[in-house]
């Protein structure tokens, strides 16, 4: 799976962030991207002819690791950093409208079509509450669908076709936690990024306006 | 995606180091990251699979393969290679951040400054000192932490470097003390034993450089010291400000020289 399209757009939008965005992108491209490409994905990868259920019922073993893993840690991880990297094409979309007007225009309409100032800036806090809400969402949702962020080394299943509760034994529990964990802090690690850059714009902008209206009451 | 990513942005890195930093990248490229995939990855490819246990009983080889690999040898190392590699970002920030300041002051229109135009500020090198060489010496001495505790982690976690042939297991549900055989344990032992003495270089390198660094440091401050003590008041703040214009002078013609030459 190819993840160059991603790594470019986070390298593109590299130029048009603040400090602390650029310090998001380097913690999403070294801790997420390359830690999934390089370590995880071959933990996960042959996951289901790894599992084990100590039976021999044709379909019980399929049934079990379905209904425990009805998304796999891996997939849930592939589509949080899409998802999450996602808000940043709104600023690039943003910034190329605004070049594309100034060549129709065939003049120069702002300092900088990449500064980040009136309505780019609207967008740019959309796109930060964005990735802080989809972080979060994942982070929810990882928690919600495996009972916490545990990956048991064993698991009780009677859901038909197995005749009983049969015991079903998950393949490297213990290095999937440890990846889990990495990732569930890497994603705080973002979601805190994120809400620093937020706060940071909003009270930088906030100063810069508000001598502004000052001047104009007194006028 | 490979690893061909991170070697863009250390390569960046790269310029601006020193000549033990240089040596130090290039030993983590071809004696580990190139190692890593083109060959480790190979062996441990199938130590799952191949992991074999002397008993029908249905997830007593999970259990016991969990238990004796709680995090495998290859993915300890790619975890090592990322941990170790990211210091240097904070380097490539520094930098970026000096650039910016630059490209700046240059747009003001500022006399201080000494480019021509903004080619010249990108292709800039920049000289390790000041503030900047805070930040190498840190981004060095986190280096340096995170490669010693992985190598703690390693002898930790496995008991040493040596991987054993046979491991006897009695985890629930193996109904006794089981014998597990491990895949290719020799090839396994000495690759990590490569790793391990490879990743020893690396913190050696690191020592050096940091070594060279503080020694650079203090010869600097003393000669400073020295300068102000043998020519007093204004004439001398006059001529270190001379000393300081034509060694950027010097250093910018350099720069030039090497420019052409690369």
């Amino acid at each position: 799976m190819s993840w160059v399209f991603l790594r470019d757009l986070l390298s593109g939008v590299n130029k048009y962030s603040t400090g602390i965005g650029r310090i998001w992108v380097a913690v999403v491209f070294m801790f997420c991207l390359l830690v999934y490409v390089a370590a995880t994905e071959n933990i996960w990868k042959h996951e289901h002819d790894e599992s084990e259920c100590n039976i021999k019922q044709p379909g019980c073993e399929n049934v079990c690791v379905d209904h425990f893993f009805p998304v796999s840690h891996i997939r849930l991880w592939a589509l949080q950093l899409i998802m999450v990297s996602t808000p940043l094409l709104l600023v690039v979309f943003h910034v190329a409208y605004r070049e594309n007007r100034e060549k129709h225009h065939n003049q120069k309409l702002y300092k900088n079509p990449g500064n980040i100032d009136g309505r780019l800036l609207c967008t740019y806090l959309i796109s930060l509450i964005l990735k802080t809400g989809l972080e979060i969402v994942f982070l929810v949702l990882f928690y919600k669908l495996y009972s916490g962020f545990k990956i048991p080394c064993l698991v009780k299943c009677d859901i038909k076709p197995c005749p009983n509760t049969v015991d079903c034994y998950i393949s490297k529990p213990t290095e999937k936690m440890i990846f889990l964990y990495f990732l569930v802090a890497t994603s705080c690690l973002c979601t805190i990024l994120n809400l620093s850059e937020l706060s940071y714009l909003v009270f930088k902008y906030s100063i810069k306006c508000y001598p502004k209206r000052h001047m104009k009451k007194q006028q | 995606m490979d690893w061909g990513a991170l070697h863009t942005i250390l390569g960046g890195v790269n310029k601006h180091s020193t000549s033990i930093g240089k040596i130090w990248l290039t030993v983590l490229f071809i004696f580990r990251i190139m190692i890593l995939v083109v060959a480790a990855e190979r062996v441990w490819g199938d130590e799952q699979d191949d992991f074999v246990c002397n008993t029908l009983q249905p997830g007593c080889r999970n259990v016991c393969y969990d238990h004796f690999f709680p995090i495998s040898h290859i993915r300890l190392w790619a975890l090592q290679l990322i941990f170790v590699s990211t210091p240097a970002l904070l380097v490539a920030m520094h930098v970026a951040y000096r650039r910016h300041e630059k490209k700046r002051q240059f747009r003001k229109g500022d006399q201080k400054c000494e480019f021509k135009d903004i080619e010249e500020i990108r292709k800039q090198r920049f000289r390790i000192e000041g503030s900047l060489w805070w930040t190498y010496t840190s981004s060095i001495f986190f280096r340096l932490i995170f490669e010693a505790v992985f190598m703690y982690a390693f002898y930790f976690m496995y008991d040493g470097f040596r991987m054993p042939r046979l491991m006897k297991c009695n985890a629930w549900p193996c109904p006794n003390t089981v014998d597990c055989f491990v895949s290719r344990p020799t090839e396994k032992t000495v690759f990590t034993i490569f790793m391990i003495a490879v990743s020893s270089i690396c913190i050696l390198l690191n020592v050096a450089e940091l070594c060279y660094l503080l020694t650079k440091f203090f010869l600097r401050r003393s000669k400073k010291a020295g300068n102000l003590k043998q020519q007093p008041n204004h004439e001398n703040k006059e001529e270190t400000k001379q000393n300081e214009m034509n060694e950027l002078i010097s250093d910018s013609c350099q720069n030039t020289v090497i420019g052409f030459s690369s």
